[in-house]
């Protein structure tokens, strides 16, 4: 746990450190200590499934230092009473600018760069002709597809519009007030882009939502960018996209199922993999770390809850 | 193509080395029915030797990542104009070629936005710890070692708020400056002069933008008074916290200084995709987790390099048709 939170919960509350245990020995912590449990702090990775809500019956709260909640079981929480509440808004430009980031890297290849110079290479002769890959791709005006243009899709369109790019999108529904092109099914999207970039929510309709098809369209000058959730790609795809010289290239920062990543992309130079970093700044970390610690304070105070999701 | 006999009256264009344009992309993108290359790269000949037996009646230079000095302008006494591929002019010996009125074209504008763009990446590369996160992952730490930061701390930093501060302000650094505008950041600038019609907050010294700054991002080109400009009072007064990127010419920095700032951590990191001494990298750098570098690739995309080697070749058109330059330099 981020330690300026783990200092903070431990000063204000009793806490519990779950991933402390064993996993073979949680069960049994959990049952000695259900009775005074009432909230659970859970992030991007570890939340709050039915089994956790179940054991644990005085649960009142569960509030995630993300702004993502695919991992809570919504459903579970909402039938018991349980409040919900997730971090948005602070971390929006911290992803927004990993995303941006990323297409920079991958297109212009910053980070095997970085190792041919490390790596002392670059002494032995003209990388250029020789032995780098050269062809380094322009990012500026290239056209960029986005997945999902809630707050962190728009940031990283305003991002991408600096660098001249056009924009496009998909995502359940139009947004009247941007001025981007918008498809009504991502393949279209994809069609008609050679960045593509998904910053969605991760439901039961956007699962997947980047499959085979979408890849194909996307094409083999085209790159992946994914700063939403692992499961909306089809990762052993994506995988076998990248072997066969499918897709130009992809940037991730989250994956199906974190720390695993699919071996063979580690040796891929057009990949680069981050380890789902999107709002690891201090700056935010502290930010959201606040909005757990506000929305805890206020729920044990009969106070509104600053940012509920239920 | 010109057949071989037609060929021969052309009037030829001196390449010293094979420009990295021709190299990538194919010499066949940048013939031209009014010119033919001499190639003095591919003679086994010292280039002075060379020069002094085919030089005499060369008219024009593309000059690509090659020194052109007095020795190499006696040499070619019928050079009246050298187009150069390359942004910065550094390696020109340019009172020289006004001395003896030969016209320089440049490469205008065709690298800015690339530069611009890859100044940004290595900013926030450096920020964000990019380079070294993917390291981490890809020597499989991630699911062995877990979490890059160590003990649930965090050491990258956010883009947003942080004062900018660009090292002239030309077609390169204002680019850079409307980018970075988008993420949140608040741009300063120092440059030889204010520019008239800009709103960013102008100082006269490099050292009061430093100290002003959380990151100085150089875009300035290499003169005598811009050697070193980035020295160890502006390296202090940048501070501990603040940052370099360096998409200009590696002489624009002490480097000797920078490297001790970094590695005693007076500065907090650095992007660089140029160096002193080139391919020289020091390697005190290359232990450190808090720098990006780059083997002077700023400007290579494949779409810039096609783009400066048809502006060459355009240039060079022009000058044989006896029409203006399509991008003369003009030193103002």
């Amino acid at each position: 746990m981020y330690s300026y939170l783990e200092q903070e919960l431990q000063s204000r509350f009793n806490l519990f450190k779950l991933w402390q245990q064993p996993p073979s020995k949680i069960p049994e912590f959990l049952k000695s200590n259900q009775r005074t449990i009432k909230a659970v702090v859970s992030n991007a990775r570890v939340g709050a499934d039915a089994q956790l809500i179940d054991s644990l019956p005085n649960l009142e709260i569960v509030a995630s230092f993300s702004v993502g909640f695919d991992k809570i079981d919504l459903k579970r929480c909402e039938e018991k009473g349980i409040r919900v509440t997730n971090t948005p808004d602070v971390l929006t430009d911290d992803v927004a600018d990993l995303g941006i980031a990323l297409i920079l890297a991958v297109l212009r290849k910053i980070c095997p760069c970085d190792g041919f110079v490390r790596s002392g290479k670059w002494k032995d002769g003209d990388f250029g002709i020789v032995t780098f890959p050269c062809f380094l791709l322009q990012f500026s005006s290239k056209p960029v597809g986005i997945v999902g243009l809630g707050r962190i899709g728009s940031a990283i369109a305003k991002r991408a519009q600096a660098f001249g790019c056009s924009i496009s999108y998909h995502s359940r529904t139009q947004k009247p007030l941007k001025h981007y092109k918008y498809y009504d099914n991502i393949v279209d999207l994809a069609k008609n882009c050679s960045i593509l970039v998904v910053a969605c929510s991760l439901t039961d309709e956007t699962r997947h939502i980047v499959n085979r098809e979408v890849i194909d369209a996307l094409g083999p000058r085209g790159i992946l960018i994914n700063v939403g959730r692992g499961a909306h790609v089809d990762e052993p795809e994506l995988v076998s996209a990248l072997l066969e010289g499918r897709l130009a290239g992809a940037g991730l920062d989250v994956y199906e199922d974190e720390p695993e990543v699919p071996d063979p992309l580690l040796r891929l130079d057009n990949v680069l993999l981050l380890p789902h970093v999107g709002s690891d700044t201090v700056e935010t970390c502290n930010s959201m770390a606040d909005l757990v610690l506000a929305n805890l304070e206020a729920h044990f105070n009969s106070r509104p809850l600053p940012t509920p999701v239920i | 193509m010109a057949s071989p006999a037609a060929d021969e009256d052309l009037p030829q264009v001196l390449l010293i080395k094979n420009p990295p344009a021709f190299a990538v992309l194919g010499e066949e993108h940048f013939t031209s029915t009014k010119f033919r290359y001499l190639k003095a790269f591919e003679s086994s000949l010292p280039l002075h030797d060379f020069l002094a037996a085919h030089g005499g009646s060369v008219r024009a230079i593309l000059a690509s990542l090659s020194v052109v000095d007095a020795s190499v302008l006696d040499l070619l006494p019928e050079v009246r104009v050298i187009a150069t591929t390359s942004a910065g002019l550094n390696l020109l010996d340019l009172p020289e070629c006004r001395r003896r009125g030969i016209k320089i074209a440049n490469a205008g504008d065709v690298y800015s936005t690339d530069v611009a763009d890859y100044a940004v990446g290595l900013l926030i590369d450096v920020l964000r710890k990019i380079s070294a996160s993917n390291r981490y992952v890809k020597q499989g730490f991630w699911a062995s070692k877990g979490d890059y930061y160590p003990l649930g701390s965090k050491f990258c930093f956010q883009l947003r708020g942080k004062r900018i501060g660009i090292v002239g302000l030309g077609r390169i650094g204002y680019q850079v400056a409307k980018r970075l505008e988008a993420f949140g950041c608040s741009i300063a600038y120092n440059s030889r002069k204010a520019k008239p019609g800009v709103s960013y907050p102008f100082y006269q010294t490099v050292q009061e933008l430093a100290a002003k700054s959380d990151a100085l991002i150089l875009c300035c080109g290499l003169t005598q008074q811009t050697r070193h400009l980035v020295n160890k009072e502006v390296l202090a007064a940048l501070g501990k916290e603040g940052v370099v990127v360096n998409v200009a010419r590696g002489g624009v920095i002490d480097e000797k200084e920078m490297v001790r700032c970094l590695v005693e951590g007076e500065i907090a990191g650095a992007g660089l995709d140029v160096f002193e001494n080139e391919p020289e990298v020091p390697k005190e750098l290359m232990e450190l987790d808090n720098v990006v570098m780059s083997p002077h690739c700023a400007v290579r995309t494949r779409e810039s390099l096609m783009e400066v080697g048809r502006l060459a070749v355009g240039n060079l058109e022009a000058f044989f048709s006896n029409e203006p330059l399509l991008s003369e330099f003009e030193d103002d």
